[in-house]
């Protein structure tokens, strides 16, 4: 493994030399992040290479007006909250769902299945899952949306905040931050919708596209890959990931999300409206809706001024620049959601990075 | 089958009559039976041979009660044994506090009483005192447990972070996070089938051989709650020194670690049972080393790092398998409810 380390990081020097400026590579998936800092990864680049960790974290890119409307919800006695367990701490206007916990109607699920399970052991109440995540999640709450409708399981709703990866970095890349010479692109969501997804962002923004798993080895390979075609001055779709990854997905995993969701317009953090973003259950499993059933409209809500979430999931600032960042922001009192999920960038560089010792 | 309020603890089981007399009888003292104990004095009177002695206190309110690799009773004995061990001393005798909740099944207190007995003469330890106390159901989960102990300062030997030195060794015993991951594996809510098996073991005998036997031990700690990586950050904060320690000679089994990168966790950061850190002086290491290696709770042994000069600001400081570098921060806390 370290000759192989090794050839990719000599091949990483030898790029950045010949360009001879910085250079700004994104990854766009919060398991990356996590990795990259773990193992140390960026103690091994040059430092004219700069990694940032772009919208990747589902917790992270959910809007503030998606997580107020939760709360809203969890107020409610006639209903049960069921969501993923890095959720229940991200703050509200006044609330996170962990302060509501205690009234017990909230209920954290590891799975959709789950979700589902508690609405039909739960009968005299609605159980809305809270349903976030990109592409990855997105297949596992269709499942549950098609048993609930064979079995008529009428007290079980979704609301879906799910992503799509593909529009954010076009977002990202149509203004909200020009300097992203490259992508490392998502080896999960890429098994999902095939590597051939990000043919797109290649031709329409001529920028690298490199698809890597999230083992030390497959990250580096990936950086190389990059720096190797912007070298070169080339920019390709490519997979350093082929094992695990084609061109074309998993088929039957995105039918099953074509069945159930339709693209619409939506709310992300720190990148505002981003067209055909979002998936929202169509009119077949419309009664499954959440923003239906309770005829909520999706409005966007005050982020916090002083909280920089938003600049640091543009790759615009690094997470210690923000003046809560290990002050008032922290794990255990985090202030914005890229603090609270484990693969939040914020949550990355306090963890494992020098900074906040620094800071302290 | 169906367990009868015959078959459970009672409020009146600690209420100081009868039934309290039967329970300590029946159930207690046959597990624990010892002189000292037998007597049922209100104190316990011990001679010790040593002028100095160790004395420490532990409360254990593991959830479950019962894991693979041991429960709640041979935690209670172990994990204050192991306080002391790492404290330099060789533990005699331990006080032993019950809480039990009104209803809790006397089949699991006899196997908890049964655990206590056993890890207790592993250990070489007495159990000579203790108290039973009942509550209502719902003022406590099941049956929680406080364990004191006692142990005689081993001659010559005195231990501190004061001694602590640039260039000295850091040894730990074998592999971490067995413990921590076993018990979430565990828990009612993930319930992932596992080959995981706590540590939970009594590390006084390994302890007194290796300060018997060699002289450059300076400090040991049992990295129990927050892992190696809060035993470090202590470390390195009390000392003012730096920590570096190498990923790839750090110990970990291949299942705790696929647990541990499944849930999310940093196996750095799990608890631990039966292990510790000892700050060993360069020349003593490898001897440190050998006698570990040769003893049962020692097998899988390693020089994991050293104790170096801070540059800037005392730090925890890890080399990643691809030689890459980063922090190892002292643990926020929050990871597992009630691992021990």
């Amino acid at each position: 493994m370290l000759d192989r380390i090794n050839k990719a990081q000599k091949l990483i020097n030898s790029a950045c030399e010949a360009l001879g400026r910085r250079i700004d590579i994104m990854e766009v998936c919060g398991t990356h992040t996590v990795s990259i800092f773990r193992n140390g990864i960026r103690s091994i680049l040059p430092e004219s290479l700069k990694l940032l960790s772009g919208p990747g974290c589902p917790v992270c890119v959910t809007d503030q007006g998606y997580i107020d409307t939760v709360l809203n919800l969890a107020d409610r006695n006639d209903c049960i909250i069921a969501t993923y367990g890095d959720m229940i701490r991200v703050p509200g206007k006044d609330h996170s769902l962990e302060t509501k916990q205690a009234k017990a109607n909230v209920k954290v699920v590891l799975s959709s299945e789950d979700a589902l399970q508690l609405a039909k052991d739960n009968p005299e109440h609605t159980v809305v899952f809270v349903a976030v995540g990109f592409e990855t999640t997105a297949p596992a709450t269709a499942v549950v949306v098609r048993e609930a409708a064979a079995e008529s399981i009428d007290n079980f709703c979704v609301l879906s905040g799910h992503k799509l990866v593909v529009p954010a970095m076009r977002a990202l890349l149509s203004g909200k931050n020009d300097n992203i010479d490259a992508f490392l692109c998502p080896g999960h969501v890429s098994v999902i919708i095939g590597y051939g997804a990000f043919a797109e962002i290649v031709e329409d923004f001529n920028r690298p596209c490199v698809v890597a798993g999230f083992e030390a080895v497959q990250i580096v390979d990936g950086l190389a890959e990059i720096c190797r075609q912007l070298s070169t001055g080339k920019a390709e779709l490519t997979s350093v990931y082929s094992a695990v990854v084609s061109e074309k997905g998993n088929i039957a995993a995105q039918q099953i999300v074509d069945e159930c969701f339709e693209p619409v317009d939506g709310y992300w953090r720190g990148l505002g409206k981003i067209e055909r973003s979002t998936l929202r259950l169509n009119d077949k499993y419309g009664q499954f809706d959440a923003f239906k059933r309770f005829d909520i409209s999706e409005t966007p809500s005050e982020e916090r001024k002083d909280c920089r979430c938003g600049e640091v999931l543009c790759g615009l600032i690094d997470p210690p620049v923000c003046g809560l960042f290990g002050q008032t922001c922290t794990p255990q009192e985090p202030v914005g959601p890229c603090m609270v999920s484990s693969e939040g960038a914020c949550a990355a560089w306090f963890k494992y990075g020098r900074e906040k010792i620094h800071k302290r | 089958m169906r367990t009868t309020r015959n078959d459970r603890i009672l409020l009146a089981h600690g209420g100081g009559g009868q039934l309290m007399d039967d329970l300590i009888r029946h159930h207690i003292l046959p597990s624990l039976k010892n002189d000292a104990l037998a007597g049922l004095g209100d104190s316990a009177r011990l001679n010790l041979a040593s002028s100095s002695v160790c004395f420490t206190t532990d409360s254990y309110v593991v959830k479950p009660l019962f894991f693979n690799g041991g429960d709640i009773g041979k935690l209670a004995v172990c994990g204050t044994v192991n306080d002391l061990a790492v404290a330099g001393s060789k533990p005699v005798a331990l006080a032993l506090s019950l809480i039990i909740e009104d209803g809790f099944e006397f089949e699991f207190l006899d196997k908890i009483l049964t655990s206590i007995g056993q890890a207790a003469r592993r250990s070489n330890v007495e159990v000579v005192t203790g108290d039973t106390k009942t509550v209502e159901a719902g003022a406590a989960d099941k049956i929680f447990i406080n364990t004191a102990g006692i142990g005689q300062t081993l001659a010559g030997v005195d231990l501190g972070f004061e001694k602590i030195a640039v260039g000295d060794k850091i040894v730990i015993n074998g592999t971490i996070g067995d413990h921590g991951m076993t018990i979430i594996s565990q828990r009612a809510d993930i319930k992932f089938e596992s080959q995981l098996k706590s540590d939970c073991a009594a590390l006084a005998g390994l302890t007194c051989e290796l300060l018997e036997n060699t002289t450059g031990i300076k400090f040991m700690r049992d990295p129990t709650r927050g892992g190696l990586a809060a035993t470090l950050n202590e470390i390195s904060r009390s000392t003012g020194l730096s920590i570096e320690v190498r990923e790839t000679d750090i110990p970990i089994k291949p299942v705790v670690q696929a647990a541990a990168d499944m849930l999310g966790f940093d196996v750095l950061t799990i608890a631990n049972e039966g292990k510790f850190v000892a700050i060993v002086s360069p020349e003593s290491a490898d001897e440190c080393l050998n006698i570990s290696r040769n003893h049962p709770l020692g097998a899988d042994a390693q020089i994991i790092g050293e104790v170096v000069e801070t540059h800037d600001v005392p730090l925890v400081e890890l080399e990643t398998r691809i030689g890459g570098k980063r922090i190892v921060q002292m643990p926020y806390g929050r990871e597992l409810p009630r691992i021990c």
